[in-house]
């Protein structure tokens, strides 16, 4: 077979490969739903960033399967060597700078995505969140009751309004991770730390610690319940009347969150 | 030694004749013996350092004068270096200090002659290059053995096979030990057998520190195991001993904070060695530009461990003083600052990535330049981007912090820097590929490994580039996606690289072939069951499992059960090595000089080559990879001193 010929044929089998690859990577779950804005946005990002690496990682493994079928050594050939080819200088500058390029746009992709997902949008509310050895507690400020504040093992958000997520630690560090949302940030000693995230979808999500913390590090899971604005009024407000009759009952259930 | 004195004295008796010594001799012999003496010694020392310090301060009880913990973490630092001065490892220098005669060319601690040459302060690069790579793997058996008690644990939720703090213990030290006594110091130990040889030179430049910092690893490393014994269990942090819960561990952790002390110093002595060597005793003829890669590599490595390692050693020393005196370096409620920790711990431990990775690539290039029978493509091009991965390896440490709280401003450079870096070592893929076409490829174990290793680095590359991109870190950051990650570079990457050069360089340290359809079960075996266990990992974080759990939600758990069953197979694939290795070393067939027609200078001395690697001095007079070019060689033997060109009289070979 002449080199043409089989090169060919390599390309070919290439391309075939890249697009079933590309098939695939559509079909295949990688995430949980997306249940924020930036859940979206991220997931955009990360399906941009396959799509570039697939032709990367077919064509170094074209290149070796292709070697592997042409040049190997057959019988007779064991004193064989290759021609002395020492470099290409043209060649050697284009995979310097092509692969360059290519990384500065997806970085810069990727500081636009960043930029889309931490603006602060005309309304918000805060949430704070203490981690401690090992269960999550949520703080409601009187800004988001209209009330007294309320300290809580449940986290309640409402659809459709951006959370901003202020996070403490009582001990060592933990992670406050929402899978669901695509975000996380530690609860460092000594300071406090943001998130934010726009909740676009009803439902129950896991919230994990994601930071190693210690004994229960594993068990320190707890949910997240997204909400119409609406219940979410309500769930406060019936929250609050319960904290005024057994304020004692919410700390005592501090490690069986719901 | 003069020449006149060489030719007078008769072949040099190889090891003096054991003669039958009394008892006080055997004592004061360096050695075992004197070694565990001194080393009780140590404790002594240590007990009573902790008592006149804990009297004098004046505890009211008598009591309280000694406590265990003190005196434990006194013995730490202190048993092991009276340990070695037991040993022997300290014998000449302290001659020399305390003013009595030395032997300036003593060179009764070379060669070995028998397996317990093995065990003693020995000066031969060469023994100490097998001392090393055998010790590192003993290591490697024992996390991985590690490996499979924590995939058992995680075969299905909630199971009770280990209690979390076991399990916390259990992938800490796993981590640690294939971290800091198997990758690196396998590395040190080709690189001490290796290159030497390859440029040229009869030893490396300071052997009796060599073989300190060998005996320093087996130290480290035994520690870290013995942390298991104490009350409340080994260390169980990570090996990333986070600050503050590291602060307030159980005593367990002192054995991480000093054990990484005696490694990192291990690590240290020999970058040194390596560059003092690869500076001053090339031979005649061998320019940088006509090194190996393996030996460039290792230069650029030493560069990073001597500049690099200073500050782990730094920052597990903060985290020893918070715990046993209470410097609150760390305790953010008097002042101390969390992060801190973080920033002087990755300043260390991102270029230990590149640590770990570059002495691979070099092994890499050799293995495929002379299977494919071709030159490096690029060759120069190869050795700027060692360069260029060490200086951008100390500008991208902050990519491990997006999500731990610091200013939000670091992550935008270190996020640009963090991707740039990809390009050299793009370079030195697209080089490889380059080599490999139009070559002869001969298919063997260490090729296997070498293409094996090129996809499979490719797909760690893919997913480092991936978390440079701050918004998906944000989300996968210390999730199983980057217990993927890391198992890609450093064991599709690191181990696939140590793999290919232990078959490649076996028949030279060992001067026995292996079994060559063995090692191709080795490598496909491995090459299976490394991507069924490490590739679902992706998927498990992307969907949100987080790393160091000894239980999880039930949703993940069939992929657990695939993983724990792929794990179990990669952990059976590494027996077939082992009784390659064991069975091969013991009564394989004799190997030839140069079995793979390498033009580098470690081919062309026997196998195993002579005690001082050259009976003449080799004069290189051409580049290391010049196959295809009719006649050409790599470094020529003069036959005799007079016949050798001279001043200046050095062949050159035009540059391509």
């Amino acid at each position: 077979m002449s080199r043409r010929r089989s090169l060919t044929i390599a390309g070919i089998a290439a391309v075939i490969s890249i697009a079933i690859a590309i098939v695939i990577s559509f079909a295949i779950r990688w995430f949980p739903p997306a249940a924020s804005e930036q859940a979206h946005n991220t997931d955009r990002l990360y399906h941009v960033l396959v799509i570039a690496s697939i032709p990367i990682f077919v064509l170094v493994t074209a290149v070796i399967l292709y070697s592997v079928w042409q040049f190997r050594m057959r019988p007779g050939e064991e004193l064989k060597d290759g021609p002395p080819i020492h470099g290409n200088t043209r060649l050697e500058v284009f995979w310097t700078a092509l692969p360059t390029v290519l990384l500065l746009g997806l970085i810069s992709y990727s500081f636009v995505v960043l930029h889309e997902n931490e603006k602060k949008p005309a309304r918000e509310i805060d949430i704070g969140v203490t981690g401690q050895q090992f269960a999550w507690s949520y703080q409601y400020p009187p800004s988001v009751t209209g009330g007294k504040p309320l300290e809580s093992t449940k986290l309640y958000v409402p659809k459709g309004v951006s959370v901003e997520f202020n996070i403490k630690t009582k001990d060592v560090i933990h992670a406050f991770w929402i899978p669901a949302f695509r975000i996380q940030e530690d609860a460092v000693p000594g300071i406090t730390t943001h998130w934010r995230a726009t909740p676009t979808r009803l439902g129950t999500y896991p919230v994990v610690c994601n930071l190693l913390c210690g004994l229960g590090h594993s068990l320190m899971r707890s949910k997240i319940h997204v909400v119409p604005e609406a219940s979410f009024k309500s769930w406060l407000a019936s929250q609050l009347s319960s904290a005024s009759t057994g304020a004692a009952a919410s700390t005592t259930t501090a490690g069986a969150t719901g | 030694m003069s020449a006149t004195a060489m030719s007078t004295t008769t072949a040099p008796t190889p090891t003096p004749t054991p003669v039958r010594k009394g008892v006080l001799a055997r004592i004061k012999a360096p050695g075992f013996i004197r070694g565990g003496i001194f080393f009780l010694g140590g404790i002594a020392f240590a007990t009573f350092l902790t008592w006149i310090v804990r009297a004098s301060t004046g505890h009211s009880t008598y009591h309280n004068f000694l406590s265990w913990e003190a005196i434990l973490t006194v013995s730490l630092l202190a048993a092991p270096l009276f340990f070695l001065v037991g040993f022997g490892g300290f014998d000449y220098w302290f001659y020399w200090a305390a003013g009595r005669r030395t032997r300036p060319e003593d060179h009764s601690g070379h060669g070995a002659y028998t397996w317990k040459d093995y065990f003693r302060i020995n000066t031969d690069h060469k023994v100490i290059g097998i001392q090393y790579t055998v010790n590192s793997f003993i290591f490697l058996l024992i996390g991985g053995l590690i490996a499979m008690l924590m995939r058992a644990q995680l075969a299905q939720p909630g199971s009770h096979f280990v209690d979390a703090n076991t399990y916390n213990g259990l992938f800490s030290v796993h981590a640690s030990l294939l971290i800091f006594l198997f990758i690196i110091p396998v590395f040190a130990g080709l690189g001490n057998f290796v290159i030497p040889l390859m440029i040229g030179a009869p030893d490396m430049a300071f052997p009796r520190l060599n073989a300190l910092s060998f005996w320093l690893l087996p130290i480290a490393g035994v520690m870290m195991l013995a942390s298991f014994l104490v009350p409340g269990g080994a260390f169980a942090d990570g090996w990333t001993a986070y600050a503050p819960l590291s602060t307030d561990a159980p005593i367990g952790q002192t054995f991480f904070s000093i054990a990484v002390q005696f490694a990192g110093a291990s690590s240290i002595m020999t970058a040194l060695n390596f560059l003092v060597t690869i500076i001053t005793m090339r031979a005649p003829g061998m320019s940088f530009f006509r090194m190996p890669l393996l030996v460039w590599a290792n230069f650029a490595t030493s560069l990073l461990v001597v500049i690099a390692t200073p500050f782990i050693a730094a920052s597990q020393f903060f985290i020893l003083l918070d715990r046993a005196l209470g410097f609150n370096f760390f305790n953010a409620a008097k002042g101390g600052d969390v992060l801190m920790y973080q920033h002087v711990f990755w300043f260390y431990s991102h270029p230990a990535v590149y640590i770990m990775i570059l002495p691979g690539f070099g092994i890499i290039s050799e293995v495929i330049a002379v299977k494919a029978r071709k030159p490096i493509f690029g060759y120069r091009m190869m050795a700027f981007s060692l360069l260029a991965i060490v200086g951008l390896g100390f500008t991208v440490w902050a990519h491990h912090m997006f999500t731990s709280g610091m200013a939000n401003w670091i992550r935008i450079p270190m996020a640009i820097t963090t991707a740039i870096i990809a390009v050299p070592t793009g370079i030195k893929v697209f080089s490889w590929l380059a080599t490999l076409y139009r070559g002869v490829l001969h298919l063997d174990t260490p090729m296997l490994f070498a293409l094996g290793f090129i996809t499979t680095f490719t797909l760690g590359g893919i997913s480092g580039i991936m978390l440079a991109m701050i918004p998906f870190d944000i989300h996968v950051s210390a999730s199983y996606f980057i217990v993927a990650h890391i198992h890609y570079v450093l064991f599709g990457g690191s181990l696939m690289t140590i793999y290919a050069g232990v078959y490649y360089w076996f028949p030279k340290m060992t001067g026995r072939m292996f079994d060559e359809r063995l090692g191709k079960w080795h490598f496909w075996t491995t090459f299976v069951f490394f991507n069924l266990t490490f590739a679902p990992m992706h998927i498990l974080g992307l969907e949100g499992m987080p790393r160091r759990v000894s239980t999880y939600a039930s949703e993940f758990a069939g992929m657990n059960l695939f993983i724990s069953i792929a794990s179990f197979a990669l952990g059976f694939s590494t027996l077939i090595f082992l009784y390659n290795i064991v069975t091969s070393w013991r009564g394989g067939p004799v190997a030839e000089a140069n079995p793979w027609r390498g033009l580098t200078l470690e081919w062309q001395v026997s196998s195993p080559p002579p005690v001082f690697n050259f009976d003449r001095v080799p004069t290189v007079v051409g580049g290391p990879y010049e196959y295809g070019v009719p006649g050409a060689v790599h470094g020529i033997f003069a036959p005799t001193p007079a016949a050798a060109p001279a001043g200046g009289g050095v062949l050159r070979e035009p540059s391509r």
